[in-house]
């Protein structure tokens, strides 16, 4: 079984806009930088699935994200992280942020 | 009279826990209505219903203890484990259904812990029904703000050289954390350690009870 794919440990950004309806992507992640823990396979898009629609099958990424990226100085400990599953369509490739 | 304001006061001076018969709810109204529906119409049967609830029920965090001891005691299972956690828990037997589960392993260096900010996703068919803080706001906004503060709230202090990682189950991932295997464990067998193994330490906001708590 093939587990590591090319676009593991990828730096990428979420997507910062906040369109209506539902979305599985975090408030609090949108707009920051992380890298691609694993990659999990295709699930249909819940964005199309919570209205009954048919659902395109979309690659799902686990992202890491150190607390210094999300939370900046008001994190408790910098090199603590968050994982978070996030949607394809949500991410852009993305430097490496400057914060360690 | 001067015992009207006592009548809501039980006669040991306590009050009254309040009745909790209330009126059904809208969509309580609706579950109802839409369960007699599906038997009149012969899509499901009481029968099956029930035995549903009975299997739910039947889920306890027994099942994640065995699947830990088994991760502590057989290295080949702990790889497998690793690798696919929805394949290795549906061979050990248990009915996971279509979840997909991921294993996530403390060691010296890693504390892991789980929350859903975005509702309350939990590994169901391998813990049972979650705890109500689990579902609580309070527990879903603060554990990725300040997972130490909240952990060190359910009495586990971490030195700064264990990293905190925090695992937002917002989509279609579950959950388990494989808590370290707690010293002075060494010849016990898988049974006797299941026991060990609390709910709270395959969440992340608890260790495993040491072996002199057995």
């Amino acid at each position: 079984m093939a587990r590591r794919q090319v676009s593991e440990r990828q730096y990428m950004r979420v997507r910062a806009d906040m369109p209506p309806g539902h979305v599985r992507t975090p408030n609090y992640l949108r707009g920051k930088v992380g890298w691609v823990e694993r990659t999990l396979g295709p699930f249909p898009n819940p964005e199309q699935l919570a209205y009954g629609n048919k659902a395109d099958p979309l690659p799902l990424m686990r992202v890491r994200f150190s607390m210094a990226e999300v939370w900046g100085d008001t994190s408790q400990t910098s090199n603590d992280t968050i994982d978070a599953e996030i949607y394809s369509h949500w991410l852009e490739p993305a430097e490496a942020p400057h914060a360690t | 009279m001067p015992h009207d304001h006592h009548d809501h006061l039980s006669p040991s001076g306590h009050p009254y826990r309040p009745d909790d018969d209330h009126p059904l709810t809208y969509w309580q109204q609706m579950e109802i209505a839409v369960r007699e529906l599906l038997i009149e119409k012969g899509v499901t049967t009481a029968q099956e219903i029930a035995a549903q609830i009975d299997a739910m029920d039947a889920r306890s965090p027994a099942n994640g203890a065995a699947v830990v001891a088994r991760a502590w005691t057989d290295p080949v299972f702990r790889d497998a484990l690793r690798a696919d956690a929805s394949a290795a828990t549906r061979e050990m037997g248990f009915d996971i259904g279509p979840m997909r589960l991921i294993a996530l392993e403390n060691t010296d260096t890693e504390h892991n812990v789980v929350v859903c900010t975005l509702c309350s996703c939990y590994p169901r068919n391998l813990l049972g029904l979650p705890p109500d803080w689990y579902k609580s706001r309070a527990y879903r906004s603060r554990t990725v703000k300040e997972p130490r503060k909240v952990l060190a709230e359910f009495g586990v202090t971490l030195p700064e050289t264990t990293t905190v990682r925090v695992h937002d189950s917002t989509a279609d991932m579950r959950y388990v954390v494989i808590p370290a295997r707690p010293a002075d464990t060494e010849g016990w067998s898988a049974d006797d350690l299941a026991k060990l193994v609390t709910r709270d330490s395959m969440i992340g906001t608890g260790l495993p009870k040491s072996p002199d708590a057995a």
